[in-house]
């Protein structure tokens, strides 16, 4: 086994943390007076934190040349899919519990959730198609959708953004890092063209 | 003269547990009854109480309730108390919760920010800006606002616009007995409310990504002001108000959305023009100047139709249909006849 499997093999329980911390405050009835509230907003940001550690790979390894770096990548990102249905899910089920209807009507009406939605869906579409396999069958396709992860961290941040009743500055920070990946991404493409 | 009621507001039986009501009246009237014993021998009353309190049982609700450091007269006024003037049959939100768990951005957005910082709010010396449409404006001290008045408690529900709720036992004054004492003119149409902006005791003040603007303003229609269940609070749960919770006076109203209940107000004004309030001026398409707790009126973000009582857990998350008017329709549903509620949100 090489040294990147190796350290994958602890990343891989590392993102699991964040999920056995919450599951464990819940336990011990320790996520306060609200707990349907707490959870939904901790796997919400953890889904956010994934997504943009999955978009750090691509300009670290330019930064530092480790190119293996790229192994996480895929990762990294089913685990911000992972945090985001569990998110989801703890919406559906400690907030609404399970009234359907009431999602779809946030659906229609509620413009922070219709854009979560959509992040959500392309996130799906996304993990469904990151197999080995699926890169192949898709061929040039396969980067032309993948970009679409982008968008789907410009539309989490909007999501933030949209929630938040009067102190923007959580997802401020969030959308400012989102920036800074966003530029290097595009100075890598104006290079690209020079060269 | 007031109301002795029992029987309107209270919300159906099914969702109460009536031992612990029992257990927590009990406990809450034999506090209250020594506290008046007591009067400033607070001492001996706290030591007592926490062994009772042990003894009873593992209730949340059962949890030692420390004494809340303040100005002797005040403490003295609030704790000779008149118990039971208007309850519920719910139980109460644990005193634990209802101190730590609290919107008061002056002190930070996150709900244990204010337990966390509200420490260097000074409420003593305070006084309050009394000035507009009244006969006799100025700027008193707090202690003579309060002096004429006996003391009440008031247990109401308190519903957030952010869909959760809490069960509270303020002890206050009704808002009309103190705005009668400055007589306001017969041009006061409207009753504005200013929270303390110094930011070297707010330090949520200094924020810099909010949208809100200092200080904060609230305010009622007089009739809304003069309604008897509009309290003016200065205590919480047989004990002077802690910082966190808006000390040492604050409004409560409790057929609103908990942001109209304005804390640690150092000026009332009375006018003949509709105040502008801080949440309106943010967001005039999401709050409004009324502010009525109605499940009928979404807010633009989410739904209104349900509340969470708090505390809740995951799998009893206490979730409960909310009222019109919070459940206070037939003490203050009059006061909008003829009004379309959904524009006048
Ligand atoms: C159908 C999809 C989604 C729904 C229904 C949904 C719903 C929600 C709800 C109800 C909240 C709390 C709002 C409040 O308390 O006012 C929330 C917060 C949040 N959500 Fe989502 N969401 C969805 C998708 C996503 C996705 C895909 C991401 C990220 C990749 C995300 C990230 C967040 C974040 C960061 C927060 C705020 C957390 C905080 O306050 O710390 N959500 N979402």
């Amino acid at each position: 086994m090489d040294r990147v499997a190796n350290i994958k093999l602890a990343v891989f329980p590392l993102s699991l943390f964040p999920l056995a911390d919450l599951i464990i405050k819940a336990l011990e009835n320790n996520l306060g007076p609200d707990p349907a509230s707490a959870l939904t907003h901790g796997l919400g940001e953890w889904a956010l934190i994934f997504l943009l550690l999955s978009l750090a790979i691509s300009p670290a390894r330019r930064l530092t040349g480790i190119g293996k770096l790229i192994r996480f990548r895929r990762m990294l990102g089913l685990f911000a899919l992972f945090y985001a249905v569990l998110h989801l899910l703890a919406y559906l089920a400690f907030m609404l519990s399970w009234e359907w209807l009431t999602l779809l009507e946030d659906l229609y009406k509620r413009s922070y959730i219709i854009v979560g939605a959509f992040s959500l869906s392309i996130l799906v579409a996304l993990g469904v198609t990151s197999t080995k396999k699926m890169m192949k069958r898709l061929g040039k396709q396969w980067l032309q959708l993948h970009r679409l992860v982008y968008v789907a961290a410009v539309l989490a941040v909007i999501h933030f953004l949209w929630l938040v009743k009067s102190d923007y500055t959580e997802p401020v920070i969030y959308g400012a890092l989102l920036a800074i990946l966003l530029l290097l991404r595009a100075r890598v493409f104006s290079f690209g063209r020079k060269r | 003269m007031l109301l002795k009621i029992k029987k309107h507001s209270d919300i159906g039986s099914s969702e109460i547990t009536p031992e612990h009501i029992y257990h927590d009246r009990r406990r809450f009237m034999q506090q209250s009854g020594r506290f008046a014993l007591a009067g400033l021998g607070l001492m001996l009353a706290g030591c007592s109480q926490e062994g009772e309190a042990k003894a009873i049982s593992k209730q949340p609700q059962d949890g030692v309730i420390p004494s809340q450091p303040g100005p002797e007269w005040l403490k003295k006024q609030v704790l000779a108390f008149n118990p039971d003037v208007y309850t519920t049959t719910e139980a109460l939100t644990p005193h634990q919760v209802v101190t730590s768990y609290n919107n008061f951005y002056e002190f930070g957005t996150g709900k244990g920010d204010p337990l966390r910082n509200a420490h260097s709010l000074k409420t003593d010396p305070w006084s309050v800006v009394v000035e507009g449409e009244v006969a006799k404006p100025g700027r008193y001290h707090l202690e003579d606002i309060l002096k004429p008045h006996g003391m009440e408690e008031r247990i109401y529900r308190l519903r957030c616009v952010e869909a959760w709720s809490m069960v509270i036992p303020w002890i206050g004054i009704p808002l009309a007995n103190i705005l009668k004492q400055f007589e306001p003119t017969s041009k006061a149409r409207f009753v504005e409310f200013t929270t303390l902006h110094d930011p070297e005791q707010m330090p949520g003040q200094k924020a810099s990504f909010g949208s809100l603007d200092w200080p904060y303003v609230e305010g009622l229609r007089i009739d809304e002001a003069m309604n008897p269940l509009t309290l003016m609070a200065t205590g919480l749960y047989g004990d002077i108000l802690p910082n966190q919770n808006g000390a040492p006076f604050r409004l409560v109203v409790p057929w609103k959305y908990g942001f109209k209940s304005i804390k640690s107000i150092v000026k009332i004004r009375l006018t003949e023009q509709q105040p502008k309030t801080t949440w309106e001026t943010s967001a005039p398409q999401e709050y409004g100047f009324y502010a009525n707790v109605n499940p009928a009126v979404d807010h633009p973000r989410w739904s209104q139709k349900h509340e969470r009582r708090l505390p809740g857990t995951l799998l009893a998350p206490n979730r409960i249909e909310t009222q019109p008017f919070n459940g206070y329709g037939e003490e203050v549903a009059d006061l909008y006849k003829g009004m379309d509620l959904t524009r006048f949100y």
